[in-house]
């Protein structure tokens, strides 16, 4: 299985060899989606972790008892279903499919899972309904 | 047979009407001829629901004491029109200040329908009948005369299909167009969609009662830029914009649900407006029309990145599956009006029709025919 997290450093814990540890200890294929660490070590990281279930539960676990925050991707990016129109115009613009539209109800559909973090969706979005935590 | 609008009516009074929508009628259509639809439906409802910029409303603020005569005016900082008598205006819905492009003239209309309270700030230069030369008040839909809804162009026939074959991502009112042909926007409901089922406009005309946004409003004229002059496919459904609609209603009765301010990035502020038209069948030609599918309706691949050329043409069937091959390449497609809220409409219509509260009015005047569109030319004054 597949899971996208955002890891949350502060107080300069991006010092640490965080993804080495990962490979080695819990047998994770690792891909870095984002990274965004500042001059003082902190700042956030959004990876796909690619394992089984049980290493993954035992990496987030790891991860979370060495000081870092990590939480699932799709926490920290909403749109505000209510207000949505399901015009597609976000669609048009996701490169992952991760917002898609079509058959039977047309209704906007959102798979967290695919998402790449690649912020074009907030400025796709006529109604201005999506909300990524960490976007500048 | 023909059936006449005062018969329709009269079915519709009792109750008795049948009552389909566009969508439904073209999934009938593959098995019955329209002599046998005629036979069995009297009213067609179709709907769209997309960003209409040619927008607005009126508003009358009613006078003040002592009174002004409004010659500039904002409404939360949006400069409005100053140019129509002492406290009317006229709130264009791309209206916006350059200060603060993401919100104007759109916004404003819908926040007043949610029944909010806008700041009104308007300055004169002070007459001797209207002495006062500023003011600046609260205002909402409670406080003021008229707010009537007045959209110049809506509900466009069809409309091109925008790409761009350039290196960099475009902003357009046809939304983010990504470079080297990555995805290709359309806006159009399709078989659902209001002109492209009556393409002649035979039954829609000056005084045709619609759905607008929530309430009943009225066809008030032939929209701005109304062409009658596109080319036409094996179906006779003109490709490309074609005809449009003006569109006039009672803001109060209406629904922010099908009523919204938008902002396209980079491009600008515009006003999704939900429309629903219903069509009579009153004879087997328009059985017919009505009968249209998404896969006979063709319209043009437009690239937005070379000046609008025009470099294919593609049908709503393919457009609606999510991808089209073109060019040797697989683009994936996506509307920017929302078939969701378009179903939605329709559905209403019907309902209102099949209770008997929504009776069809006969044009009282029909749409140009043979019209064309001109371009602005750059010229010198003429001696």
């Amino acid at each position: 299985m597949t899971k996208k997290v955002v890891i949350t450093f502060s107080d300069g814990s991006a010092s640490r060899p965080l993804i080495y540890e990962l490979i080695k200890k819990f047998d994770i294929m690792v891909s870095i989606i984002k990274a965004d660490i500042d001059g003082g070590r902190n700042g956030k990281l959004v990876l796909e972790l690619d394992s089984d279930s049980e290493h993954i539960r035992q990496a987030i676990d790891f991860m979370q008892t060495s000081g870092v925050d990590v939480t699932p991707l799709e926490k920290k990016i909403s749109y505000d279903d209510s207000k949505c129109v399901s015009c597609g115009a976000c669609t048009s613009a996701c490169p992952s499919g991760a917002l898609s539209i079509g058959a039977p109800d047309w209704k906007l559909r959102f798979q967290p899972d695919k998402c790449v973090v690649c912020k074009l969706c907030i400025t796709a979005c006529p109604l201005k309904l999506f909300h990524i935590e960490f976007a500048d | 047979m023909t059936k006449s609008y005062e018969e329709i009516n009269e079915k519709i009074r009792k109750g008795k009407a049948v009552v389909l929508t566009a969508e439904e009628v073209s999934e009938m259509a593959k098995t019955m001829k329209p002599k046998e639809i005629l036979d069995k439906v009297d009213v067609v409802t179709t709907a769209t629901f997309g960003a209409m910029c040619s927008s607005g409303a009126f508003l009358n603020f009613g006078h003040a004491n002592p009174p002004i005569r409004m010659e500039r005016i904002e409404i939360n900082g949006v400069p409005v029109s100053g140019g129509l008598a002492a406290v009317d205006t006229f709130v264009g819905a791309t209206d916006c200040n350059p200060q603060n492009p993401t919100y104007g003239g759109a916004h404003i209309i819908q926040e007043l329908i949610d029944g909010k309270e806008l700041t009104l700030e308007a300055w004169g230069k002070g007459t001797d009948c209207y002495p006062r030369k500023h003011i600046k008040t609260q205002i909402s839909l409670k406080t003021i005369n008229e707010a009537i809804l007045m959209n110049p162009r809506n509900a466009y026939q069809n409309y091109n299909v925008a790409v761009n074959s350039t290196d960099r991502t475009l902003y357009t009112y046809m939304g983010t167009l990504l470079p080297r042909m990555k995805n290709a926007s359309y806006s159009s409901a399709g078989e659902l969609s209001p002109l492209l089922n009556d393409p002649e406009c035979r039954t829609i005309g000056l005084g045709t009662r619609i759905f607008l946004c929530g309430t009943q409003g009225y066809v008030v004229w032939n929209g701005t830029q109304f062409n009658c002059s596109k080319p036409l496919n094996d179906y006779g459904v003109p490709m490309g914009n074609a005809r449009t609609l003006a569109l006039m209603g009672e803001m109060r009765e209406m629904s922010s649900e099908f009523l919204r301010g938008a902002y396209f990035e980079k491009y600008g502020v515009t006003m999704y407006v939900g429309v629903g038209v219903p069509i009579p069948l009153l004879d087997e030609d328009l059985a017919h029309r009505v009968s249209i599918r998404n896969s006979q309706i063709d319209t043009f691949i437009e690239d937005y990145g070379q000046k609008g050329d025009l470099i294919g043409k593609v049908n709503y069937e393919q457009l609606r599956s999510g991808e089209i091959e073109f060019m040797g390449k697989k683009i994936h497609t996506a509307p920017l009006s929302s078939l969701y809220k378009a179903r939605k409409i329709a559905a209403i219509l019907k309902d209102w029709i099949e209770k008997g509260q929504f009776e069809l009015t006969a044009p009282v005047r029909p749409m140009p025919t043979g019209t064309s569109l001109q371009g602005l030319k750059e010229v010198e004054p003429s001696k």
